[in-house]
């Protein structure tokens, strides 16, 4: 034996530094992939989180208004709907800024409290009647402007030429600051408000009401008729047949359709063929069926999978019919794993946007909807009309709609979890 | 009677034909069960269905077709001049007498004529309301009659209502089928519409898209141009970015979480990456128009490049962060299903966990992982709402990621959204451009499942 000629041993052990250090650069490239991915979570969290924040607080502007007895009387509802609150706030306006005289600085001083403060104070009225005559101190939402001074996101140190806020508003509302007569305050106006020009009058109760009525309609429809397609296939369908073959492919390729596309059958079917109204829940409910049915099958015939053999076996050998088996044994233990399957259907259908665009979804809506017929937007497709709006306001209540959104589908999934926790079963 | 009274005095008239039923079973029995064929509530739901069955067929009918059948009925009552109206202004007529209908006539003038085939339509429909709910009722009340009649102790009842749920089963398993049927007709009848007026050629193969079409016949540049190819790219443009940001990260996130990290890591980064799918698209799209995109713009500044404030980087980043947990999740199931006997026989010949990755449990996988990325790749293709909001709305056709591009997606809402008649080419071209979109993405799901039901090594 040749001992000069390098032995195996050498070889390897020639090559070992260096496969180790290989070794270790692929662990830390797979470290690094997660990280990237961690990263960009915290970074989309962090972002909407310190954007959003700030909007479920409003700026609210104390005003002393004196409330006329003569203009105010009788305080009925229907007689307080004529009388001109607006006038009698921008009486209250010029009377505290005394020295403003002319025309376009008149026009920002009324800018400072929102033009909804008119229904307000009329609402404020309606509550307080035995205020007439006297001059009372009310709190008044503010006008975007000011609250986005009050919430630091004007930069002073821009030339006054470029900014909205100009210096004299400036001084304004640092007097009123001194006066303690601005203050923040909960933002109940964006949950109790259709949408708006406005950004501050601006609220997302349409958008609930309609994705509450979709998900109703959604959950009514695609719970039911996808547990009895998965029954079907799973415990009745022959094996081997040329068309539960097809419902099958076509189940697993559904799943993978555009959601967008789904937008179009909506369109073609429910809006030009059945003539439903545009703008719907119903007609959106009945779009996010579809696309969520695909989810809700394939979930409920994995659940159905999981439940042992021995339990059918069981129920049979007992004298039970086969409907009787699936129907009183195999499916109450199925049951969890199906509404998972549904709650998890459930959110994607609440964070859906495109289908819901293309049935005319995206509409300026200011009335919430009393029902399913009744014009609606969702909670995504409020978010994508107010994303594409420019003032800073905007920005900040969209922020403030996507972490309300969020926390539905977090809550949902919690739901999905917990339930699956708390039901599942091992055989 | 309204329609939706008459749908709850039909459950009443159910639940009571379910509880009569019952009762009479077990009368009939004597008041011995165990004479019955079937349990006495199969002979409640017996007659349940036999009185709700078809007076809810009957309904359901008359539902789908009442609308039409009395717009037919007034049509033909109008008067001369109004029948022989060409087909779109006697459409224009027909939403007059709707708007009449729903109140909202607004303030113009209305025709006597057509205010007058308003008020009968109204008529009609009050009476037909009458005339369904009397033949609904009396459907329902037959339908009893025959059913209890039927009850009997040696009936079989069970196998009557089984046989009824097994088709009820039936139809909702088929409603897949129906679907597909629907998506492949609603698109393909808009398309052809679309293709004759527009030829296919020019469509597919066509390299300008600009669908303004002209308002007056003389206007500047208003011809309206239909050639998909700029779309296509720009599709295929953001979709590779998507790609080229989810495939390295995915794969090697979801190769060190099964298999190198501890269970524990395991179960905490696991649902964080999951976390990422289950973030809407709209709020991707924010963020990728508002952050990603101007933050772009500004890093290329410092370079000396010119970055569009809607480049088809910021989207195609975006959009690569959205499916990284699809391209990890279905690795992932590829990995976990090589079995464990390969990687110990890599061990056992002295291989390194890295080199066991690379070189057998990886290429072992590989069907699995493909497939998983060419639905990754389908998903990208027909994302809609990220592309809409950071993406441009011009066709250009460039392979350039720092200009702004459009997809087909985009252009799909950019044309429906908003008013829309449903003859223009431009409200078609949106169907042909979804019939596309259907179509391809259809193609890479086959071919998934194909490479995944090919090559797959059965290791069992």
């Amino acid at each position: 034996m040749n001992s000069d000629a390098p032995q195996t041993l050498d070889i390897v052990q020639a090559g070992l530094a260096k496969r180790r250090r290989r070794e270790t650069r692929f662990r830390w490239y797979g470290r690094t992939a997660i990280l990237l991915a961690m990263t960009f979570l915290a970074l989309l969290l962090a972002n909407i989180l310190g954007r959003g924040f700030s909007a479920f607080q409003q700026t609210y502007i104390a005003l002393d208004v004196y409330l006329p007895p003569g203009e105010l009387s009788p305080p009925t509802p229907q007689h307080l709907a004529k009388v001109d609150f607006e006038g009698l706030i921008k009486q209250t306006l010029r009377r505290s800024f005394p020295d403003v005289r002319k025309r376009r600085q008149k026009r920002a001083l009324y800018r400072l409290v929102s033009s909804g403060s008119a229904y307000e104070l009329r609402d404020w009225v309606m509550e307080h009647p035995e205020q007439i005559g006297k001059t009372v101190t009310v709190w008044l939402p503010a006008g975007a402007d000011v609250d986005m001074y009050m919430k630091g996101s004007v930069d002073t140190s821009v030339p006054e030429a470029q900014r909205r806020l100009k210096d004299y508003q400036i001084h304004w509302l640092e007097r009123l600051k001194r006066e303690q007569r601005l203050a923040l305050r909960f933002n109940k106006i964006f949950f109790l408000n259709g949408d708006s020009r406005e950004p501050e009058q601006a609220g997302i109760l349409v958008a609930l009401k309609g994705s509450l009525y979709m998900m109703i309609v959604t959950l009514a429809l695609s719970f039911p008729l996808g547990i009895a397609a998965a029954i079907y296939l799973e415990e009745f369908a022959p094996k081997k047949n040329f068309w539960v073959d097809m419902i099958e492919i076509n189940i697993n390729n559904l799943a993978a359709v555009p959601s967008i596309v789904f937008g179009l059958l909506g369109l073609a079917v429910f809006l030009g063929y059945f003539g439903l109204p545009r703008s719907t829940p119903l007609v959106g409910g009945l779009t996010l069926t579809l696309m969520t049915l695909p989810t809700v099958i394939i979930a409920s015939r994995a659940a159905l999978t999981a439940v042992p053999p021995s339990i059918r076996e069981a129920a049979l050998g007992i004298g039970a019919s086969r409907m009787q088996t699936v129907f009183h044994h195999v499916l109450p233990l199925a049951m969890p794993g199906m509404l998972t399957g549904a709650i998890i259907g459930m959110a994607r259908a609440l964070g859906e946007t495109a289908p819901l665009l293309m049935i005319g979804m995206v509409a300026f809506i200011v009335d919430p909807p009393q029902g399913f017929l009744d014009p609606a937007t969702a909670l995504p497709v409020q978010i994508y009309l107010w994303a594409d709006s420019p003032e800073r306001g905007f920005v900040e209540r969209t922020s403030a709609a996507i972490i309300v959104l969020l926390v539905f589908l977090g809550l949902m999934n919690l739901l999905a979890v917990l339930l699956r926790r708390r039901l599942e079963r091992r055989w | 009677m309204q329609p939706d009274t008459l749908i709850w005095t039909l459950s009443a008239l159910c639940a009571i034909a379910f509880y009569l039923g019952r009762h009479r079973a077990v009368q009939a029995s004597g008041g011995h069960i165990r004479n019955l064929h079937s349990l006495p509530a199969y002979y409640g739901y017996y007659l349940a269905l036999c009185c709700g069955l078809p007076a809810l067929l009957v309904l359901c009918l008359w539902l789908l077709f009442d609308d039409k059948l009395i717009l037919q009925l007034i049509l033909g009552q109008l008067p001369e001049f109004w029948r022989n109206l060409p087909e779109d202004r006697l459409s224009l007529v027909v939403n007059q007498i709707h708007n009449l209908i729903a109140g909202e006539a607004g303030i113009q003038e209305v025709d006597p004529a057509i205010r007058a085939a308003a008020d009968h339509y109204q008529r009609l429909k009050t009476t037909g309301y009458r005339i369904l709910a009397i033949l609904t009722l009396t459907v329902a009340t037959a339908g009893l009659v025959y059913g209890y009649r039927r009850i009997a102790p040696d009936m079989r009842a069970r196998n009557t209502v089984e046989k009824s749920l097994r088709y009820a089963l039936i139809l909702s398993s088929t409603l897949a089928i129906f679907v597909t049927i629907g998506i492949v007709l609603s698109v393909l009848f808009e398309s052809l519409r679309f293709f004759s007026k527009v030829p296919v050629t020019e469509f597919l193969f066509g390299l300008k898209w600009s669908p303004q079409m002209a308002i007056r016949p003389d206007q500047v540049g208003a011809s309206g141009a239909f050639g998909f190819i700029p779309l296509l790219t720009g599709t295929l443009l953001i979709s590779g970015i998507a790609m080229a940001v989810a495939t390295p990260i995915g794969l090697l996130s979801a190769i060190y979480l099964s298999e190198y990290a501890k269970s524990h890591t395991r179960s905490i980064v696991k649902p964080l990456i999951e976390v990422l799918a289950g973030i809407p698209t709209v709020v991707y799209g924010f963020f990728a128009a508002l952050v990603v995109a101007p933050l772009l713009r500004d890093f290329g500044v410092q370079l000396g490049l010119t970055v569009s404030a809607e480049s088809a980087l910021a989207a195609g980043t975006v959009m690569g962060v959205m499916i990284i947990p699809f391209v990890s999740s279905l690795t992932d199931d590829a990995l976990t299903a090589v079995p464990r006997s390969l990687r110990e026989g890599a061990y056992g010949l002295g291989a390194t966990q890295a080199e066991t990755i690379t070189g057998v449990v990886l290429p072992a996988a590989l069907p699995g992982i493909v497939s998983g990325l060419l639905l990754a790749v389908s998903r990208a293709i027909g994302e809609t709402m990220i592309v809409v909001m950071a993406a441009g709305m011009t066709a250009k056709l460039t392979l350039n990621p720092l200009e702004s591009v459009t997809t087909i997606t985009v252009q799909i809402v950019a044309l429906l959204v908003g008013d829309q008649e449903f003859d223009s080419p431009k409200t078609l071209a949106a169907f042909a451009l979804g019939l596309t979109l259907f179509l391809i993405t259809l193609a890479l799901n086959l071919v998934a499942l194909h490479v995944v039901r090919r090559y797959r090594e059965q290791y069992e």
